[in-house]
This record gives C-alpha cells, sequence and structure tokens, in this order.
C-alpha cells in the first residue's frame, strides 16, 4: 500500500485531482423528508470545506442532520423519501449531485468511503468477513478472488486483528464489537480513499475499545494523509481528534471553528451551553448547568434563530430574523446576532 | 456515618449454558460472581464498568428480579433472599428500579396515569383508591412534567420526558432505595444534564439512596458519593468517588480512567492513556486469579494463581479497598475544584424548575384534563416530537 501526499488517480474519463489540497466542498446544501406527515427539513442550507489530511469534527446531537450531512455525501440517502432540493457537493471540483450514477458509484470507495455506528447491522451477516473486504479489490479493482481474499488478510493485520489470516473466514457474529469495527475500517480503507466518513464510529463500543479505535483511525490517517469528517455527539471525542468542529443544530451550522478555540471560547449559545452541560471527569461537585427544553420538531422549526425557544440571550430580534452564518472573528464562524457578546463572555 | 439501608453480601448469579437435544448443561455464565457492599441511607453509589461486566444483573439481583445462585441481599438489615413472595412484595416497596430504554420500559398501551399509578394497584394500602390520581398526578410535577398530561401516551413524549415518567413510577411508592440501570444513556447530553439535575433535586426532598449503574464515568463522578468498579462479575475496586477517581489503585480503574476522553482539545497528547490491548474475556470462562491478568501490564506469576481479595490498600493518602496484588495509587485524572466557579447562566441554567419551564412541556395548550378517548385520537393535537406534521414548507429561505 503506497502513501501518497497528493491523489491523482484516473477513474474512466474522470481524473480526481484536489485544487489547493481542497477535497471536498459542500456549499448551501438542503435536504427534506417528504413523509406522509408532511416536510421535514433535515438539513437547511450546510456549507462546509474539507481539506487533504484534515479532521472536520461535525457536532450535533440526535436530530440535528449529521447524519444525513454524511449520507449526503456519500450519496446513500433514500431517495424518495429523501429530496436534495438544491445544494452543491464538489468532490475535487466535480459536483456529485449532478454525475450520472454509474459515475459517482465508482467514486464509492476508492474516492470517498464511510465507517458506521453499527458494525453488526452494516457488515452482512451470512458472508464471511474476509469475502466482504476482499469485495471491494473485486467490483472496483478487478482481482480475482485469491489476490483480492491476500489484500483482505494484509488489511485485516493492518487494523490489527490478531490471527488475521485463521480469521478471515470468520462471519461478523464471531468477532466481539471492537474488532468487526476493526472490520469495517479495514472496509472503508481497503481502496485508499481520499475522504473518510465516520458516522459515530464508537458510539457502540466500551471507552476502551473506543481509545483503541480512535487512535487507529488516527493512525491510519495520518498514514494516507486522508480527509476524516468525525460525526459525533461525544464532546470528548472531538477533542482528542478534530482540527475543526462544525457545530450543528436543527439541520444548520450553528458555529465552525479550530478545535482549540471553540473549546476555549464558544461563539454561539448552543455550543456554550452544551459544554456547559457536561459533566467532566476533572472538575467535580456542583450543579450540572443544562439547556432547557428540547430540539425543535424539523417539521416545524420555529422562525428566527432555529435555537431561540431555548436560549437565555433569545432578544426579539431573535424570534423574527434568521442569523446568519458569519465571519466573527479571524477563522470563526458563528450564526448568532450576539456572537460578539458570547465570544467575549 | 448514616445507617445502611442495603447490604449484598457476596452476591452470585450463574446462568446455565445448555447444549444438545437434552439441554443438558455444559457451564455457567458467572454474570455477576462475588460482590459485597453496603449502600447507605441518603447516598449514592456508582457502579461503573464495561458491557458484561454484571452491573446490570448485580442491579436486577438487588431487586430481586432475578434470584441469586447464592450470596444474600439485605435491606435494613431484613434478608430477602429467601423471603416468602408476601414478604419480598413487602420489601420490594422499598426499593424501586428506573430502567436505561425509556423506549422499551413503557407499556405503549397504558396511559402515563395508569404506568405511574399500577404500583397503587399492588400495594393498595399506600394511597387510598379516590386520592390515586390527585397522587399521580403530584408525582408528574414533581418530576417536572405537566400533570394534565397524566392520559397521555408514551408515544407523545420525548426521550428525556419518558425516563422522568420511568422516574415518578419508581418513587410512586416512596422507596428508600432507588435502582437506576444507565438512566441517562439514551438521552442527549443537553437532555442528559436535566435529568441529572432532576435525580439530585429529588435525592434531596425525598432522601433516597440510588445505586446508580452506568458506564460513563464522567456522569458518575458527578453523582456518586462512592464508586464501585465492576469487571468481570467482581468488584476491582470500592470507594469513595474522590478515592476512585484521584487515587485509583487498580490497574483496571486506571485504565478505564485513562481512556475517557476529555473535552478539552489544549490535554491532547499530554495526557497519559492507558491503551489495553484486546477485549475483555468471556464471563463463561473467567480466567484464573485476578480476572484482570490478561490484560494487565503488572501482572506476575501470583496474579495468575490467587485471586486478591477486595481489602483496605493504601491509595497514598489513606486506603480504600481494591482487588490487585500490586495496588498503588496512579493519578490519572487532574482534578480542578470548581465547586466556587460559576456557570454563566446566560447560557445554561442549574435550576430544575426553570427547565420544566423552559420548553420541556412541548405542547403549548392548557386544555383540562382531556379525556381518555381524546388522547387517542389520532386527529388531536400531537406533541412535539421529531416526526411530524408541519405547515407550510415553502416560507423558508431559499
Amino acid at each position: 500500500m503506497t502513501t501518497q501526499s497528493t491523489k491523482t488517480r484516473s477513474q474512466g474519463e474522470f481524473t480526481y485531482t484536489p485544487e489547493d489540497g481542497r477535497l471536498l466542498e459542500v456549499e448551501d446544501l438542503y435536504v427534506e423528508f417528504h413523509t406522509a406527515d408532511g416536510v421535514a427539513t433535515a438539513i437547511n442550507g450546510v456549507s462546509f470545506e474539507l481539506n487533504q489530511g484534515e479532521s472536520l469534527a461535525i457536532l450535533g446531537e440526535s436530530g440535528s442532520g449529521k447524519s444525513v450531512t454524511a449520507q449526503a455525501i456519500m450519496g446513500i440517502l433514500d431517495m424518495p423519501p429523501a429530496v436534495i432540493p438544491q445544494g452543491h457537493i464538489r468532490y475535487c471540483g466535480q459536483d456529485l449531485l449532478t454525475m450520472d450514477p454509474e459515475q459517482r458509484r465508482k467514486t464509492r470507495g476508492p474516492e470517498v468511503s464511510m465507517i458506521f455506528q453499527d458494525a453488526l447491522s452494516a457488515l452482512n451477516p451470512v458472508f464471511p468477513v474476509g469475502w466482504q473486504i476482499a469485495e471491494m479489490f473485486r467490483t472496483h479493482r478487478g482481482m480475482n478472488k485469491s489476490d483480492a481474499l491476500e489484500q483482505a488478510v494484509r488489511l485485516m493485520e493492518r487494523v490489527q486483528i490478531p490471527g488475521a489470516r485463521d480469521r478471515v473466514k470468520a462471519y461478523p457474529h464471531q468477532f466481539s464489537g471492537g474488532m468487526r469495527q476493526r472490520i469495517m475500517i479495514a472496509v472503508a480503507i481497503a481502496l485508499d480513499p481520499a475522504v473518510l466518513i465516520a458516522d459515530e464510529p464508537t458510539t457502540a463500543l466500551d471507552v476502551t475499545v473506543q481509545a483503541q479505535i480512535m487512535a487507529l483511525l488516527e493512525e491510519l490517517q495520518e498514514e494516507r494523509q486522508m480527509g476524516l469528517i468525525l460525526i459525533t455527539h461525544d464532546l470528548g471525542v472531538v477533542a482528542d481528534v478534530a482540527d475543526r468542529i462544525a457545530v450543528m443544530y436543527a439541520g444548520r451550522l450553528v458555529e465552525k471553528a479550530e478545535v482549540t478555540d471553540l473549546y476555549a471560547n464558544p461563539a454561539h449559545p448552543y455550543t456554550r451551553g452544551l459544554l456547559e452541560s457536561i459533566p467532566r471527569l476533572d472538575q467535580k461537585g456542583q450543579t450540572l448547568a443544562a439547556i432547557g427544553g428540547l430540539p425543535p420538531n424539523l417539521m416545524r422549526i420555529p422562525p428566527g434563530c432555529p435555537f431561540n425557544p431555548r436560549c437565555r440571550m433569545a432578544q426579539d430580534v431573535c424570534r423574527t430574523d434568521l442569523p446568519p452564518l458569519r465571519e466573527v472573528a479571524p477563522g470563526r464562524l458563528s450564526a448568532c446576532h450576539f456572537a460578539e457578546e458570547v465570544i467575549d463572555a | 456515618m448514616p445507617e445502611v439501608v442495603l447490604s449484598a453480601q457476596n452476591l452470585v448469579k450463574h446462568y446455565p449454558i445448555k447444549k444438545g437435544v437434552l439441554r443438558r448443561t455444559v457451564g455457567h455464565v458467572k454474570a455477576v460472581d462475588g460482590v459485597t457492599f453496603d449502600l447507605h441511607k441518603g447516598e449514592t453509589l456508582g457502579i461503573v464498568g464495561e458491557s458484561g461486566c454484571g452491573k446490570s444483573t448485580l442491579g436486577r439481583l438487588l431487586m430481586r428480579l432475578e434470584e441469586p445462585t447464592s450470596g444474600s441481599v439485605a435491606f435494613e438489615g431484613q434478608d430477602f433472599s429467601g423471603a416468602s413472595a408476601r414478604d419480598t412484595r413487602r420489601l420490594r416497596r422499598n426499593i424501586q428500579i428506573v430502567f436505561q430504554d425509556p423506549y422499551t420500559s413503557l407499556n405503549p398501551r397504558m396511559t402515563v396515569g395508569d404506568i405511574v399509578g399500577e404500583p397503587f394497584e399492588i400495594h393498595s394500602d399506600v394511597v387510598p383508591k379516590g386520592g390515586r390520581r390527585q397522587r399521580v398526578q403530584e408525582l408528574l410535577d414533581l418530576v417536572g412534567l405537566n400533570p394534565e398530561h397524566i392520559n397521555r401516551y408514551p408515544h407523545q413524549f420525548s426521550g428525556g420526558q419518558r425516563q422522568r415518567i420511568g422516574i415518578a413510577r419508581g418513587i410512586a411508592l416512596n422507596p428508600k432505595v432507588l435502582i437506576c440501570d444507565e438512566p441517562v444513556s439514551a438521552l442527549d447530553v443537553s437532555v442528559q444534564a436535566q435529568v441529572i439535575n432532576l435525580m439530585e433535586k429529588l435525592q434531596d426532598e425525598l432522601g433516597l439512596a440510588y445505586v446508580f449503574i452506568a458506564h460513563d464515568l464522567s456522569v458518575v463522578r458527578h453523582i456518586s458519593d462512592r464508586v464501585g468498579v465492576m469487571y468481570l462479575g467482581r468488584l476491582a475496586e470500592i470507594g469513595e468517588e474522590d478515592e476512585i477517581y484521584s487515587r485509583p489503585t487498580h490497574p483496571y480503574t486506571q485504565a478505564l480512567l485513562s481512556a475517557v476522553p476529555v473535552p478539552d482539545p489544549t490535554l491532547r497528547g499530554k495526557r497519559e492513556q492507558i491503551v489495553l490491548e484486546g477485549d475483555v474475556p468471556s464471563p463463561a470462562n473467567p480466567p484464573s486469579g485476578c480476572r484482570f491478568h490478561t490484560r494487565c501490564w503488572k501482572a506476575q506469576d501470583v496474579c495468575t494463581t490467587d485471586e486478591p481479595d477486595l481489602q483496605p490498600r493504601p491509595d497514598g493518602a489513606g486506603e480504600h479497598q481494591s482487588a490487585c496484588h500490586f495496588a498503588e495509587p496512579r493519578a490519572i485524572v487532574e482534578t480542578k475544584d470548581v465547586s466556587n466557579l460559576q456557570h454563566d447562566a446566560r447560557f445554561a441554567t442549574t435550576k430544575v424548575e426553570e427547565l420544566s419551564e423552559a420548553g420541556d412541556t412541548p405542547v403549548p395548550d392548557d386544555r383540562s384534563t382531556p379525556a381518555r378517548a381524546e388522547a387517542m385520537d389520532p386527529t388531536a393535537e400531537q406533541p412535539q416530537d421529531t416526526t411530524r406534521v408541519v405547515e407550510d414548507p415553502t416560507d423558508r429561505p431559499r
């Protein structure tokens, strides 16, 4: 497996070369779900970019749209009910949303790849794990069965599965949760993708196993100079891994910043409330601060700032005007009318 | 020290593994294998451990939802492991449980009033029949739900609200002990903090003792007075919250604490992390001697043969109970004392009352006690959950 600092690969008539290290650009993306009860707007104008070798964390609670964003990039949303009424997802300048489906399929795996939260349901229970890893080489690289299986063994060794050669024929249920997650990582990195999306990769795992898996992911990213999108709700994991953070609330980005800036000085009341509401291992003894109320129903997002009913700073303007995501300090974006005050607090 | 309310002596629970046509027992899963501790009045004992360590089984044994293989549980000095059904029922009034998953632990066909009031059906002498509805409404009010929602069904509530219903049911009989099995694990961070604050408020008001079972070490530290760390069915270490988190002496506790990610990016790469090799061994065939020796960096020959007792061992500033032959303190988590630090009240609040006002009551209606039929009417206005009706999607800016 070769380590490339700049990826240039030819896929039929397409060549994907990142300009200035810019791998992925999501611009003004909307995703709606048309259900029997009405239209739920899961993503509401989200823009961000990912550079080579960079870790971007997308942080949010359930229903904030973070997983839907990942699925939209990967192109695995069920459409219908999902509809993407507008927006662009550019991979090395090529818009994935307007690409013909066959070409897009060829980007999945060699270019953009994904790890899911629940490895047991993401892996096929009726095929051996080695077969599932080897499938990547067979379909995308046209390898024969034995060569592909040999590659699978090497990958299983790379993700530190003990006794890889003996276990290549084992089925997913014969592995522990941590080992299954390693197998899924092996499938995802098999074709040396430029972008790896990890959707809550350690949420289902115990802390000691979580530490192992995060260490492995970091190592692989370093080795292959992948762009990593880490989707999580865990502020601790983000602090350990990410370079930049995008915080989502009710389908919008509410804050985007370098990781150290965001933790030291959040620029949005929601981020600030989140940071104050987690009990921390290194701080003891006091009542927890909490954000009151609940996240809004995505079918009835309140007018103005979507966070206004839960925000204790909310003024009249917050109930009527949607605050745009704007630069509030060098390299920092916040969607709050009073972002400057929040930063200074 | 206050009196002991609940005491577990050498609790053991083995589940048989059956194989073949004759269902012969070929082995045992040793889910809980000798656990001893005392719970004092009004205190919170946190039980932490990874999946499969037996912490949930322990909770069920304390509640006597499972019959222990051996050992005993005593409530206020009265052993009820061999008690008759009648005595058990009487004792159980004092020990109640809150389950992890608020989506499956509430019967979807019962109204909130029926769920919270069901304990009174069994213990009919607690509240006279005529006063039950009022008592249920008081309970709902106490846990921060709108008492008028008594006729609603569980699906009409959000996850955090359902957990409040579970807590209301748990405290209905004025128990002295509440066993909480991962009560906040299924909730989002911002809602989790609300429920933890509620539990602390109830403890102060009602003098409850909690057995708080969880895998989240930061939550356990926050709520607990004492903490027990379990590994493969046994307690590895137990002590005051401060002793376990600041001066852990068992290698497993140290590894567990070091693995918890700290939400502070400036500490990245500066924290010592002990990454354990491999997985937890199977509880059907636990390792000989000390159960942790297969993954322990300190393991010597004696660890493979002799099981270390859980006994007081020096931790640098006194001693607390630890089950390691080579127990020695090691600082993993640097503690900042923040007890004087005030949260900025503009962003998040510590007041429980205010939380219930701030929108946790999702439906903006003041209908007086809606009838049951109305609650069942599918066209009636539904509370805001994440999958319902929209008025007009066209007014969104494009």
